[in-house]
């Protein structure tokens, strides 16, 4: 049994499907922060037997979009004085702009520089996007 | 205003540019200088001369002046400049675009920067909406309305636009029923069947089981290479070619379009046929055109 300590201020990500805790933690680039960061994997949890749990000391502001695209059943605690200021439940986005490229290799936006793209949700299940160009779907 | 996709127009205003081109048609003297002092750029990226050329007749014969380029190697984009950058300085010269781009999406990407109307005149296998405007204003001519028909797509129904737009614009209008004909791996999408009312379709592989019931044949063309199977390319090839002798087998009235250009899946000798309607289709696409040039230009 791992004990992590409890963190004053800052942001716990928890309940994340066991698996994705890697990912996320990659792609909010947290090896880059120079604060306390704590990552662990298949942690036992009373609602799904297991779980990924990541703890970020001293930063409030995570792009959630990313997050509920990445893992839309994983909650967000906001820490302020060791208690729990804030309680974020997370769903996967109906709109993403700029995070997503199209896969479809005929549409514009992969042949030419024109910023950010919006995709809009189209099957939630399967996580499918479609592009606001080509109209191709794209999953994420 | 653009006109990127189909769906830019709603069936009320579909129905005000069909009628604004029968208006054209019966009285063409009254539209002679509705554009005059107007310009359209007709800005083909790549060649295309039968939608050219009907960009260009439908604003020369409304009176108003073309200009442009016919494929990019003549352009400034041979240089480099970006389509947005394109836009941007054409939208300053002329009143409206025309756009033909091999990159899916690209008049979507044209109508954020340009100051003035896009139409698009084709993106790669996405949309192209002044054909189905053509294809709706030849069959209300030519069966009097849009409603209770029997509507055959025969040939390759999973790459061709034509046919994606046009029965997702045929499936807004009551009582249509369509017929799929095409060999299996060049079915007709799921998510174009899906838009479709429930029991109004059919998906059948040989033509001439359904030829006596139908109204509309709208013929594409099978490239043999599209076959994964060289015995099933052999089996059904000649089903895919329309002749006289399949001829004989449909409605006196029905009619066969194609959205041209054809190679040969309709056989030269159909050609005499009242009820081959192809050629009438592409004047059709001029009026088309020219309706819709008005609309976007706001011309009374």
């Amino acid at each position: 049994m791992l004990n992590v300590d409890k963190i004053k201020d800052g942001i716990v990500i928890d309940h994340i499907t066991p698996g994705c805790g890697y990912r996320i933690f990659q792609e909010l680039e947290l090896a880059k922060l120079s604060y306390n960061v704590a990552l662990l994997l298949n942690v036992s949890s009373q609602s799904s037997g297991t779980k990924d749990l990541i703890k970020i000391a001293n930063v409030r502001n995570l792009d959630m979009t990313r997050l509920g695209l990445i893992d839309p059943n994983l909650t967000i605690n906001i820490i302020e004085n060791e208690k729990i200021k804030e309680k974020l439940k997370l769903a996967i986005p109906e709109k993403v702009l700029g995070i997503m490229t199209c896969k479809n290799p005929r549409c514009i936006s992969n042949n030419s520089d024109i910023g950010k793209i919006e995709f809009t949700l189209m099957d939630k299940d399967k996580k499918l996007y479609k592009c606001e160009y080509c109209d191709a779907l794209t999953s994420y | 205003m653009h006109l990127l996709e189909p769906k830019d127009l709603s069936i009320s205003q579909t129905a005000e540019v069909l009628s604004l081109a029968r208006d054209i048609i019966q009285n063409p003297s009254q539209y002679t200088e509705k554009a005059k002092g107007k310009l359209l750029a007709t800005l083909f990226y790549e060649p295309s001369t039968r939608t050219r050329l009907s960009f260009e007749s439908a604003m020369l014969r409304l009176g108003g002046n073309v200009l442009g380029f016919s494929d990019s190697s003549s352009s400034s984009v041979s240089k480099g400049e970006t389509l947005q950058d394109t836009i941007r300085t054409v939208g300053s010269y002329v009143d409206i675009i025309a756009l033909r781009h091999p990159k899916e999406g690209a008049p979507k990407l044209a109508s954020k920067y340009s100051p003035v109307p896009i139409i698009n005149a084709g993106d790669g296998g996405h949309h192209h909406p002044s054909q189905t405007i053509t294809d709706l204003l030849t069959i209300s001519e030519l069966k009097g309305g849009l409603e209770n028909l029997k509507i055959a797509f025969c040939g390759d129904l999973k790459f061709g636009r034509t046919v994606h737009s046009l029965t997702e614009a045929l499936g807004g209008y009551a009582g249509n029923f369509f017929y799929f004909v095409s060999p299996e791996e060049l079915k007709i999408p799921e998510y174009i069947r899906d838009m479709l009312p429930e029991n109004s379709y059919a998906e059948v592989r040989d033509l001439q089981e359904i030829l006596p019931d139908v109204d509309v044949l709208y013929m594409t063309r099978v490239q043999k290479e599209r076959f994964v199977s060289e015995d099933e390319y052999m089996r059904l090839k000649d089903s895919y070619i329309l002749d006289n002798a399949k001829m004989l087998k449909a409605k006196t009235d029905m009619i066969v379009m194609h959205p041209l250009p054809r190679v040969n899946e309709i056989a030269a000798e159909v050609d005499n046929d009242a009820r081959a309607v192809y050629f009438r289709q592409v004047k059709f696409g001029m009026y088309a055109r020219m309706a819709l040039i008005s609309t976007l230009l706001g011309l009374k």
